[in-house]
Order: C-alpha cells, then sequence, then structure tokens
C-alpha cells in the first residue's frame, strides 16, 4: 500500500508546495473552510476514531469538541518536541512531508476557531525550524494562511518556535509554560487545555503526526480511515524502530501489524541473527515485554494488545533489545535519562529518580547486594502514582518491569545482603537510607 | 546592546506572539543572543530581560533549565554525542570513548585550542541513525548521522580549516 503519511517514499518532492497540491494538497482545508461548519469537521475526526499520536492515544475529535466556546481567543499548538529515546518520526514526516502536516494544522485551527497556530520544535530541530518557516512563508505567499482566507471570514497565522533542549516541554502543559517563556514544569491539572491553555486559554494540542492524517481523513472520509487498522486503534502509525535490528527506520503500517512483521519483514531481523530477548514499544518509558516464546512475537500492535503484555504503545517507538544486552546495563541507562530530564518541581520525582540512579549504577558497577535490588523496586513502586505528570510514572516502568521480569540479571550483578539488612527488611522496617 | 545590533531581528521574534505574551519572546531572543559569543554574558541576559520586561533572575533561571542555552564560555563548537539507550545499542558508547581519546579530552572538555567540546547528551530524535551527534556552534545547530570517528576527526578538520559548517 503506498504510504499516507510518509508519501515522500513515493512522491519524493511532495516538499514542494506546487507538487503538494498537485496530490490533492490543500484540498481538505480549503473544502473546510468553504463548506463545513468547523463542528462538521470536528465530527468527521471523531468517527474516523483517530488517536493522538504522541504517546497517550487520547481520541482526537474529543479533544477538540472539549475546547471551551465561552472564553477566547483560542490557539492550536503542534507539538514537535520528539524526545523520547526511540522516537524519530515526527521530524521524519515534518522533513518529508511537511505541508501535509502544516494542512492538518490549518484544519485543527479552523475546527476549533483559532486564529494562531504555534509549532513547538525541541530546540535541537533547529535547522528543521528554518525549513518550516521557508515553508510557511511559501503558503502565506500562496492564500493559504493569512487573512480572509479562500474569499471567506477566517484567517490565520502559524508560527514555529524553538524550545531548548528539555525533554519534559514533549508534556503538554510544560510544553505551555514553555512556550510562555518559563520553565517548561507541569500545570496542575484539571483545567486541561482545552479550557486553560496557552496565555490562560483555551487551546487544542496535538502531535506533528496526529496532524499529518487530518487532510486525508476529511479528503476520504471517517469510514475509509476506520477501515485501516484495528477497531480499537484505526487507522495507519508510523513506527519508529530502533536497537538491535538490521534495518532500523521509521515504517508505516496499520496498526495490528505484529511485532514479527515489524521486526524481521520490514526491519529485517536481529544483527548477528541473535534472538529478541525484549521489546520496548513506547521507547525508553516503556516496560519491557518479556520475549521468551514465539506468541509474543505475534502480538498484534495495537492500545489493547500491548495493554495485555503488561505494556504500552505509547508512540510506537520500538526498540528492539537482544539476547547479548544484560537488563541492569539497560535500567541504568534509562534511569539515568529520567533523572537528567526529570523537571524537579515535584518531589516524587526529583528524589526518586536520584535515589534509583544512585542504586542502579552501584548495582550495574558491581558494588550492590541483593539489597540493593530490593531497594531499587521499593523506591520505583514508591513514586508510582504520586507524580505530577507522567515522565515520574515513566521513570519506573522499566525499573519495575525489568527487576520483575529478568530477575536473573540483576542477582548475577550483586553480591548477597549482609544479615542484618535482609532481617530489617524481612520485617518490614524501612530499608536503610543509602 | 542586542536591540540596537540586531533591531530586525528583535522585531520579528516579538511580533510572533501576542502583547500578553511578550514573555513568550525570551527563548528566541536568548538564542540570538548567543549567536556570536557560544553562551550567554550576563550582559546579554540583562538585555534580553529588559526587552521582555522580566528580571534578571527569571531569564537566568531559564538559561540554566535548558541545556541548549550555556552561561560559560566553551569550544567554538559543541560536538553533543547522543548516548541514550537505543544509540548505545548502536554503539554510541564506544564511539564517543574512541573520539574523546583521539582529541585527548574526556567527556565535557575542550581540545586545548578552544575549538571543540564534546558532551554527552540525551536522545536527539536520530536513534536509526547513530552514532550521531549534533554540532551546537556559530552557524546553529547541525546533525550529523550514522557517523565514525575518522569521518568526524575529517569533519573537524574541516571546520578548522572553514572555520564553519559547510551544508
Amino acid at each position: 500500500m503506498a504510504h499516507l503519511l510518509l508519501r515522500q517514499r513515493e512522491i519524493p518532492d511532495i516538499s514542494e508546495l506546487d507538487i503538494y497540491k498537485k496530490n490533492d494538497g490543500f484540498a481538505a482545508f480549503k473544502n473546510a473552510v468553504t463548506k463545513m461548519s468547523p463542528a462538521q469537521v470536528t465530527d468527521v475526526v471523531k468517527n474516523s476514531g483517530l488517536r493522538g499520536r504522541g504517546g497517550a492515544g487520547f481520541p482526537t475529535g474529543m479533544k477538540w469538541a472539549f475546547i471551551d466556546n465561552k472564553n477566547w481567543p483560542h490557539y492550536v499548538v503542534a507539538n514537535a518536541d520528539e524526545s523520547e529515546p526511540g522516537t524519530f518520526k515526527d521530524r521524519e514526516i515534518m522533513e518529508g512531508n511537511p505541508f501535509q502536516f502544516l494542512e492538518g494544522l490549518a484544519i485543527a485551527s479552523y475546527a476549533v476557531g483559532a486564529n494562531v497556530a504555534y509549532v513547538y520544535l525541541r530546540g535541537e530541530f533547529w535547522q528543521l525550524a528554518a525549513f518550516l518557516d521557508e515553508k510557511i512563508a511559501e503558503m502565506e505567499a500562496a492564500g493559504l494562511l493569512g487573512d480572509k482566507l479562500f474569499g471567506g471570514e477566517y484567517s490565520l497565522r502559524i508560527h514555529t518556535h524553538l524550545g531548548a533542549g528539555a525533554y519534559i516541554c514533549g508534556e503538554e502543559t510544560a510544553l505551555l509554560e514553555s512556550l510562555e517563556g518559563k520553565r517548561g514544569q507541569p500545570r496542575v491539572r484539571p483545567p486541561f487545555p482545552p479550557a486553560f491553555g496557552l496565555y490562560g486559554k483555551p487551546t487544542v494540542i496535538n502531535n506533528v503526526e496526529t496532524f499529518a492524517n487530518v487532510p486525508l481523513i476529511l479528503l476520504k472520509g471517517a469510514d475509509w480511515y476506520k477501515s485501516m487498522g484495528t477497531a480499537d486503534s484505526a487507522g495507519v502509525k508510523v513506527f519508529s524502530l530502533s536497537g538491535r535490528v538490521r534495518k532500523p527506520g521509521n515504517y508505516e503500517l496499520p496498526f495490528g501489524t505484529t511485532f514479527r512483521d515489524l521486526i524481521y519483514t520490514h526491519g529485517g531481523g536481529v544483527q548477528d541473527s541473535r534472538s529478541v530477548k525484549a521489546i520496548m514499544a513506547a521507547g525508553a518509558s516503556s516496560s519491557l515485554i518479556l520475549v521468551d516464546n514465539d506468541k509474543v512475537l505475534d502480538t498484534p500492535m495495537d492500545y489493547a494488545s500491548v495493554r495485555a503484555l503488561g505494556a504500552d504503545l505509547g508512540s510506537a517507538s520500538v526498540i528492539v533489545i537482544d539476547d547479548t544486552v544484560s537488563m541492569d546495563w539497560l535500567v541504568n541507562k534509562t534511569v539515568h535519562f529520567f533523572r537528567h530530564e526529570s523537571c524537579g518541581k515535584c518531589t516524587p520525582c526529583r528524589e526518586g529518580t536520584y535515589w534509583m540512579s544512585t542504586i542502579i549504577e552501584r548495582i550495574h558497577g558491581g558494588e550492590g547486594t541483593t539489597g540493593d535490588v530490593d531497594l531499587l523496586l521499593n523506591v520505583a513502586k514508591q513514586m508510582q502514582g504520586k507524580c505530577l505528570c507522567a515522565l515520574g510514572e515513566f521513570s519506573t516502568m522499566a525499573v519495575v518491569s525489568g527487576i520483575e521480569r529478568f530477575p536473573q540479571d540483576f542477582r548475577k550483578a550483586v553480591t548477597p545482603a549482609p544479615p542484618l539488612y535482609a532481617m530489617q527488611n524481612a520485617e518490614g522496617a524501612d530499608a536503610e537510607r543509602v | 546592546m542586542l536591540l540596537e545590533k540586531y533591531p530586525e531581528e528583535v522585531k520579528q521574534i516579538l511580533s510572533k506572539y501576542p502583547p500578553e505574551g511578550k514573555r513568550s519572546a525570551v527563548m528566541p531572543l536568548l538564542y540570538l543572543a548567543q549567536r556570536e559569543e557560544g553562551y550567554l554574558t550576563k550582559s546579554a541576559m540583562q538585555d534580553v530581560a529588559k526587552i521582555v520586561g522580566i528580571t534578571e533572575t527569571d531569564v537566568a533561571a531559564l538559561v540554566g533549565f535548558y541545556t541548549l542555552f550555556h552561561d560559560k564560555k566553551d569550544g567554538k563548537y559543541r560536538m553533543q554525542v547522543c548516548t541514550d539507550l537505543p544509540c548505545a545499542l548502536r554503539g554510541a558508547d564506544k564511539f564517543l570513548e574512541e573520539l574523546c581519546g583521539n582529541l585527548g579530552i574526556k567527556v565535557g572538555e575542550t581540545t586545548e585550542d578552544g575549538f571543540i567540546t564534546v558532551e554527552a547528551v540525551t536522545c536527539l530524535a536520530g536513534c536509526d541513525k547513530a552514532p550521531m551527534f549534533q554540532t551546537q556552534g556559530p552557524d546553529g545547530i547541525k546533525y550529523h548521522e550514522n557517523m565514525t570517528v575518522d569521518r568526524t576527526l575529517e569533519l573537524i578538520s574541516v571546520l578548522r580549516k572553514s572555520g564553519r559548517e559547510v551544508k
């Protein structure tokens, strides 16, 4: 099947405005603005079953419908902060098929009555932001952005805005804080952005890939879109495949494609023909999926099926871990990432990631005891459900699933705990602070 | 003074945001202020604070929070190598170690001539093309992917000769 999002694979010059237009570009936006009401646009997206592609999988049309129509102006923000280890799809969409993303953003803006939209890119996408600025200028020159579009009353401007290196800004309220010129620290919710967003105004925030789906849904209809994927997860998804595979990269496939298909048919199999030991399906935020039998690899990649494995599909960033990798090394990597990226606002995350990194470093460095493994698990579990945003929760996923599903990897890295420590722990006393 | 030096750029940046959102200009202005020296001087931060109408402390808090802003002089070019999990699974740690060995510096250090600082950073969204790094320097931020130590040393020597990045 031809690509729907990564259309540059078949039409290399689709990043040129005239080529994009020749391929139905901006037909959906024009039709929406000239022939549809904003509510009708939202209904089509709602009926398509499109869910947010940034990781949380929230129904997109429902989010748009939540916008508070008693408070104006409204804003739309594209989350282009792509920073999850293992995720590199939005970058390729924006580089290769920028107008489809921008058209989706424009349609969303029309649907919620926003006259200004921002694209918040991570600071590292400095070149990409300059590229998008050119594309936005081309749209303005062609009358696709600006005042009184298509002879009607609707006006829209799109601006890019660069972050400056902070993973947390992918969290939508931290992103808004950052866009407002503050430190990127999450807000207490509720209120959610559709009620209280940018500058305190109703705001819709969606991921780049989510927007890129929208023009085609409007052109071809909700039923067409729903005919792809599974009942729970409609449509296509760009899977970012990385780790120990022969052909890492982005693969656009329908939801419900199996891990085996992705890794072996598309990804060329595991490097050096080793076997798959574990999979992280949602980047470094994932629980580790234990691959101890063939059935696991035959699991369809949709939200519900991956959840049944005790993990999440998230942004579908599939990191393949082979049998040469020890999980104490892996957890050391992920925990250090989260410790570095914790924004410091809430105590469980700030302190928890610090202690987890101290303990796993000791274990991985060969200086830990079995008591340290218990302590690490204890700290991780105490963090769960107590953090202000998902970052803290995510930091515990690989820790808990790693220790519980691959205990031997941690056991071999440590020496037995001293007797006193073991006794205290057995009695349920608080573990001594290290 | 930023405003005197780049009046057009400052005006263009401010025009992106509504009056009630003037503070949004602070990060774009910091990038502008950082362009020439590669780091933010105290007076540059004061300039930005004044343009946006916030305190110097607020500006310093942002500089401390975001990793792409720097408050001290390092190498003219920073080579920021991603060593997160997906890159590490493709040999990023070994690449970084060998690169530093070749340059005779440790991670976080600057070469003697003050030209290159090598840093280990978190995910840059280039996981399928590891080993990879970005350069941050006077010409902005650029990605270098599917790199080897040899090709990186070549890049450094081109940079040293030309003084700038070639596209």
